[in-house]
C-alpha cells in the first residue's frame, strides 16, 4: 500500500472546465458554428444486407438549399492496408467501406449517400429524394448462426485466419485465436469437480449522450480543418487522411468537448464524409447523427456465444479452464474476442488453461471497444462457474476467490506474467467492507460477488508546459477530456512543481499544438499524460537548475529541488514561483517537455458486492445495495476515481439487467431509441459505495493504475450470483431482464 | 427555399424579451441553439428521451426538443445559461463543482434546470424523490450518485439562504 504524503494528489480541486460546463459555456461539436456553413444528412440502409444495383442523386440534387451529394463514387479507392488506432488496428478498406458503403450495404443503417444543405431539414428531405435501387440479400445477426457453412457471406474473399494459417473458402469468420498453458486435458481428468455451462450476451451500446458530431471545412488551398467529437484528436486525423489519401499535415483535428466515448467514438464514420460534402460545396458542413442513428450506425459492443469449463481439486485449488468464446465483429473483421480471450481466466492462477476465440462478422453494425472491450461477457461466464465451483465444494464464495486469486508471478493463459497487483487486496478490502458484513436479510433477496480485470495501457503521450511571468504554469496535452482527465493530468504536474492545482492552466490541444498523443482509452489518461506531465515538470525543474546556477554563482549540481518544489543552492532557497519569476525577470522563458510511451499494463483489479431483490411474478430485478470496490495504484483525484467506479458500475448494471439490441425478422433493430434501448435512470439504481485500494504501480512516479474501465467487468456476473442467491434460478443469458428471468424462474420451479 | 412561411414569435429568455422568427416545424430546442446561440442546452435524443435540452417554460421543466417554437410566444423560459446571477453559481451549479457530480457534461445543463426546477418547488426534496423527479434526466457517466448528493446539497444550502 501507498503511504507518501502528498499535498495536491489525494486532494478533491475543483476541475478546470468546470466551470464552463455548468453555465453552458463549453463548446460541443454540435454548438460550432463557422460562417456559411451547412449541415449534413447521411442516407441509411433500411436493408440489413443488400447489393447497392444503383443510385440516382439528380431530384436530390436540384432540391433549392442543396449544395452538395454525395456518394461511394466520391470517396478514394483505399487500398486493403492495416492502421494502428492505438488500442487495435483496422483494415482502412474495412474502414473506409463503413463510412460510405460500397457496392454492398452489410447492416440496417450503413451509409449509402450524404447530402449537405443548408438546414438540416432541407438536407434531410433530400436525402429522401435519393433512389437506391437493392437486391436484398440473405442476412444474419446470430453469432453461431453467422459461423455455420451455409450463412449469408458477407465478404466473399475473406477467409479466416486460425493461427496464421489461412483457410481455403470464405466464410464470415476472420480469426480463430487459440492460447494455452500447460495441459487442460490431463488436469481435467485430475479434477474433483468440474462445472460447464453456456453464455450468450446481446448486444450493447456504449450509450454516450452526445450524438456522433463533426464540422469539416475543406480549404481551397487543400487544407481541411475538422471539430470532432473524439476520443483521440490524432487517431481520428490519421483515419481521416488514410481514407481521404491526402497528406496527414494537410488536415487538422481540433477535438472540442466531448460528450462521452466509453471506446465508441475512437473509430471515424462521419469525419471523411462531412470533409468531401465540404470539398463539394465549397462551404464548411457539420453533420450530427440522430439518436437512431448512432444505434443502428455506429460501433455496439458485441454480443457473444460463450462455452467455459473449470475443474478444482476438493480443497479449492482450480487446477483447469477451458472456454470456447464467439463474438459478434458486426459488418467488418476485428471485434474484441481478443481480449475476451485473455481475460477469461485473468482473475484466477489456473495451471492448466485452453482457449479458443472466433471473431464473427454478421450484418450488424462494426463492433467498438466498450469499457473493457471483451471483458464483461467473459467475466459473466467465468465469475459464475467459480461461484457453482464453491457451491459444490461447500466453500465460501469469497474464499475460493481468494484461494485462487493472481497474484505477482502468476502467468496468464496468453503468456504474461503479473507483476506486482492488487486483486487479493481487493478481496480483503471486500472481505472488511461494511456491505459484506452487514446480513442481507428477507425474502427474494440475495447477494452476489465477482472480480474482475482490464489490462490498461501505456501508449503515447505528450505534455508541454510553459511558465508564465507570476511563475503560473500553461500545461498542453493532447488527451481528449471526458470526464475530468485535465485536472487529474494537472494536478500531477503541481505535485512536482510544488504549486496547487490552481496555478496550472491546462488545456487540451489540437493536432498542431500537442504534441503526438494517442486515444483516451484503454485506462490510460491519468496514468500515460499524467506521467508526460509530471517528466515535463521535471524537465523543467532540470532546466531551472541550470539557470539557476548562473544566477546564484554556483555549479549546477549543487543545486537541488526539494520535495516541495524549492530549489536551493549556494545558501539560497526559493519556491518554483519565486525562481520562476527572477527567471522571467532575467529573460529566461521556460518551456518544459516531455513524451512518455510506457509499455507496461496498469493491471487494474476490482471486487464488487451486489444485494438484489427478485419479484416472483415479473422476475423484476431491484438492485437494494452495492459496493465497487478497486485498486487505483494511487488515486491522484479521488471524486473523479469514485465517479469512475460509479459510472463504470451503473453501466454494468444497465447491461446485466436491461440493455440489449432487439433484431426484427429482416434483421433491423427494433429499439433504436433512448425509450426503448433501455438504460438505467436515476430511479433504477441506488447509491453506489465505493472502496478505493491502493496497492500503487511501481511503473508510475506516483503510483497511478488505470481505473476508467475495470468497473464495468463484474457487475453482470455479481449480479447474476446474486439472483442465483435469490431465486436458485442460474441465468446464463444477458440481460437478465424480466421477460428473460421470470421464465427461467418458471422454468425452474417446473424441474 | 423552406416550404414554410416563418412565424414571428416573441417571448422572454432568462429575463429578456426576445423576437425569433421560425418554421412552424422547428422545435424550441432548435431555435435556441440554431438561431439564438444558446448552445448549452443539448441535443441528446430529440425525441424526449434524455432531458439534455431541459428548460424551464413558465415554471414548469420540459424538454425543449418536444415544444414547437411556435408555441412559445408570450411564454418566460429559463435555460442553463440563466441559471446564474451574474458571476455568482446557484447553488445547484456550485454543488454540481464541489461535488464532482459531472464527467462529461454533456448531461449537465439539463440535470441543473431540472434540479433548480425541482429544488425551487420542494429545497427539501428527499432522495426518492429526487431520484423519481429526475429520472427523466439520463447520465451515463456518474452512476447518478454524486448528482443525487449534489442535489441534496443544494436543495440544504437553498433552505438556509
Amino acid at each position: 500500500m501507498t503511504t507518501t504524503q502528498y499535498r495536491v494528489i489525494g486532494s478533491r480541486p475543483v476541475r478546470h472546465d468546470g466551470a464552463d460546463k455548468v453555465t453552458g459555456k463549453a463548446i460541443y461539436t454540435a454548438d460550432t458554428k463557422l460562417p456559411g456553413m451547412l449541415v449534413g444528412f447521411v442516407l441509411r440502409s433500411p436493408h440489413a444486407h443488400a447489393r447497392i444495383i444503383s443510385i440516382d442523386i439528380s431530384e436530390a440534387e436540384a432540391t433549392p438549399g442543396v449544395h452538395a451529394v454525395l456518394t461511394a463514387a466520391d470517396y478514394p479507392n483505399v487500398e486493403n492496408k492495416m492502421a494502428d488506432l492505438g488500442e487495435g488496428s483496422i483494415n482502412l478498406s474495412y474502414l473506409s467501406s463503413n463510412c460510405m458503403a460500397q457496392q454492398k450495404v452489410l447492416y440496417r443503417g450503413h451509409a449509402g449517400a450524404a447530402v449537405a444543405a443548408t438546414d438540416v431539414h432541407i438536407a434531410e428531405e433530400a436525402v429522401k429524394k435519393i433512389k437506391v435501387e437493392y437486391e436484398v440479400l440473405d442476412s444474419v445477426t446470430w453469432v453461431l448462426d453467422a459461423m455455420k457453412e451455409d450463412a449469408p457471406l458477407l465478404h466473399d474473399d475473406m477467409v479466416t485466419d486460425s493461427m496464421g494459417e489461412k483457410a481455403s473458402k470464405p466464410s464470415n469468420v476472420p480469426a480463430h485465436l487459440h492460447f494455452e498453458k500447460g495441459d487442460a486435458a490431463a488436469a481435467f481428468a485430475e479434477a474433483d469437480v468440474i462445472v460447464e455451462r453456456e453464455f450468450k450476451t446481446a448486444t450493447v451500446h456504449q450509450g454516450y449522450i452526445e450524438p456522433h458530431a463533426v464540422v469539416a471545412d475543406y480549404n481551397e488551398d487543400g487544407r481541411l480543418r475538422i471539430w470532432t467529437a473524439t476520443q483521440g484528436s490524432f487517431t481520428c486525423r490519421q483515419q481521416t487522411a488514410e481514407i481521404l489519401q491526402i497528406p496527414l499535415g494537410n488536415v487538422l483535428v481540433t477535438p472540442c468537448e466531448i460528450g462521452g466515448g466509453f471506446g465508441g467514438k475512437i473509430t471515424v464514420y462521419l469525419e471523411p464524409t462531412a470533409a468531401l460534402l465540404s470539398k463539394k460545396s465549397g462551404r464548411p458542413v457539420r453533420i450530427s447523427m440522430t439518436r437512431s442513428d448512432v444505434f443502428e450506425a455506429s460501433g455496439p459492443t458485441p454480443g457473444s456465444f460463450m462455452r467455459v469449463k473449470i475443474g478444482a481439486k476438493n480443497d479449492g485449488t482450480i487446477i483447469a479452464g477451458e472456454a470456447w468464446l464467439a463474438y459478434d465483429a458486426g459488418a467488418y473483421p476485428g471485434g474484441v474476442i481478443g481480449p475476451g480471450c485473455m481475460c477469461v481466466f485473468s482473475c484466477y492462477d489456473i495451471e492448466h488453461a485452453v482457449v479458443d476465440g472466433y471473431d464473427v462478422c454478421l450484418n450488424k453494425p462494426k463492433t467498438s471497444a466498450y469499457r473493457a472491450p471483451g471483458a464483461t461477457q467473459v467475466a459473466f461466464a467465468t465469475e459464475q462457474l467459480v461461484d457453482e465451483l464453491a457451491q459444490k465444494l461447500g466453500m465460501c464464495e469469497l474464499e475460493i476467490r481468494q484461494k485462487n486469486a493472481v497474484k505477482e508471478g502468476s502467468r496468464r493463459v496468453d503468456g504474461p506474467v503479473y507483476p506486482p497487483i492488487g486483486l487479493v487486496e481487493c478481496l480483503d478490502a471486500l472481505k472488511q467492507s461494511d456491505h459484506w458484513n452487514t446480513p442481507l436479510q428477507g425474502p427474494n433477496r440475495g447477494r452476489g460477488i465477482a472480480a474482475g480485470f482490464w489490462f490498461g495501457c501505456g501508449l503515447k503521450s505528450s505534455a508541454a508546459c510553459t511558465v508564465n511571468s507570476d511563475g503560473t504554469i500553461n500545461l498542453l496535452e493532447g488527451s481528449t477530456d471526458i470526464g475530468g482527465s485535465r485536472t487529474s493530468i494537472a494536478m500531477q504536474l503541481a505535485e512536482v512543481l510544488g504549486l496547487e492545482a490552481d496555478d496550472i492552466n491546462p488545456q487540451v490541444g489540437d493536432t498542431d499544438t500537442a504534441g503526438y498523443t494517442d486515444v483516451t482509452g484503454g485506462s490510460r489518461v491519468t496514468f500515460a499524460t499524467g506521467m508526460a506531465a509530471y517528466e515535463a515538470g521535471r524537465d523543467l525543474q532540470q532546466q531551472m537548475k541550470t539557470l539557476a546556477a548562473d544566477l546564484w554563482d554556483c555549479p549546477a549540481d549543487e543545486i537541488t529541488v526539494d520535495d516541495d518544489g524549492s530549489f536551493s543552492g549556494n545558501n539560497r532557497t526559493l519556491g518554483f514561483k519565486e525562481l520562476a519569476v527572477e527567471l522571467f525577470a532575467a529573460g529566461e522563458h521556460l518551456v518544459g517537455r516531455a513524451t512518455v510511451s510506457p509499455e507496461c499494463p496498469t493491471n487494474g483489479f476490482g471486487a464488487q458486492i451486489a444485494d438484489v431483490e427478485v419479484d416472483p411474478d415479473t422476475g423484476k430485478v431491484t438492485v437494494l445495495r452495492y459496493t465497487t470496490i478497486q485498486d487505483a495504484g494511487k488515486a491522484i483525484h479521488p471524486s473523479y476515481v469514485e465517479g469512475q467506479l460509479q459510472g463504470g458500475t451503473v453501466q454494468g448494471i444497465g447491461w446485466a439487467l436491461n440493455e440489449e439490441y432487439f433484431y426484427k425478422d429482416d434483421n433491423s433493430m427494433a429499439n433504436a431509441s433512448f425509450l426503448d434501448y433501455r438504460m438505467p435512470t436515476m430511479l433504477d439504481v441506488p447509491m453506489i459505495d465505493t472502496i478505493i485500494v491502493e496497492t500503487g504501480n511501481p511503473e508510475h512516479p506516483y503510483g497511478v493504475r488505470g481505473v476508467g474501465e475495470t468497473p464495468i467487468v463484474p457487475p453482470p456476473a455479481a449480479l447474476a450470483n446474486a439472483i442465483y442467491n435469490a431465486t436458485d434460478t442460474r441465468m446464463t443469458e444477458l440481460p437478465m431482464s424480466p421477460p428473460k428471468l421470470w421464465k427461467a424462474m418458471q422454468k425452474h420451479q417446473a424441474s | 427555399m423552406s416550404a414554410y412561411k416563418k412565424v414571428h414569435v416573441t417571448t422572454t429568455i432568462n429575463g429578456e424579451q426576445v423576437d425569433f422568427l421560425c418554421e412552424p416545424r422547428h422545435s424550441l430546442l432548435e431555435v435556441l441553439r440554431d438561431s439564438l446561440g444558446l448552445t448549452g442546452s443539448k441535443e441528446g435524443c430529440n425525441n424526449g428521451n434524455c432531458g439534455a435540452c431541459t428548460v424551464i417554460l413558465n415554471g414548469r421543466p420540459v424538454d425543449s426538443c418536444l415544444v414547437l417554437s411556435a408555441e412559445v410566444e408570450g411564454a418566460e423560459i429559463e435555460t442553463v445559461e440563466g441559471i446564474a446571477c451574474n458571476s455568482n453559481l446557484h447553488p445547484v451549479q456550485q454543488c454540481f463543482l464541489e461535488g464532482a457530480a459531472l464527467q462529461c457534461g454533456i448531461c449537465t445543463p439539463g440535470f441543473l434546470v431540472a434540479s433548480k426546477a425541482l429544488l425551487e418547488k420542494d429545497p427539501d426534496a428527499s432522495e426518492e424523490t429526487i431520484r423519481f423527479d429526475l429520472s427523466g434526466n439520463l447520465c451515463r457517466c456518474t452512476g447518478y450518485d454524486k448528482i443525487v448528493r449534489a442535489v441534496q446539497a443544494a436543495g440544504q444550502q437553498m433552505r438556509e439562504i
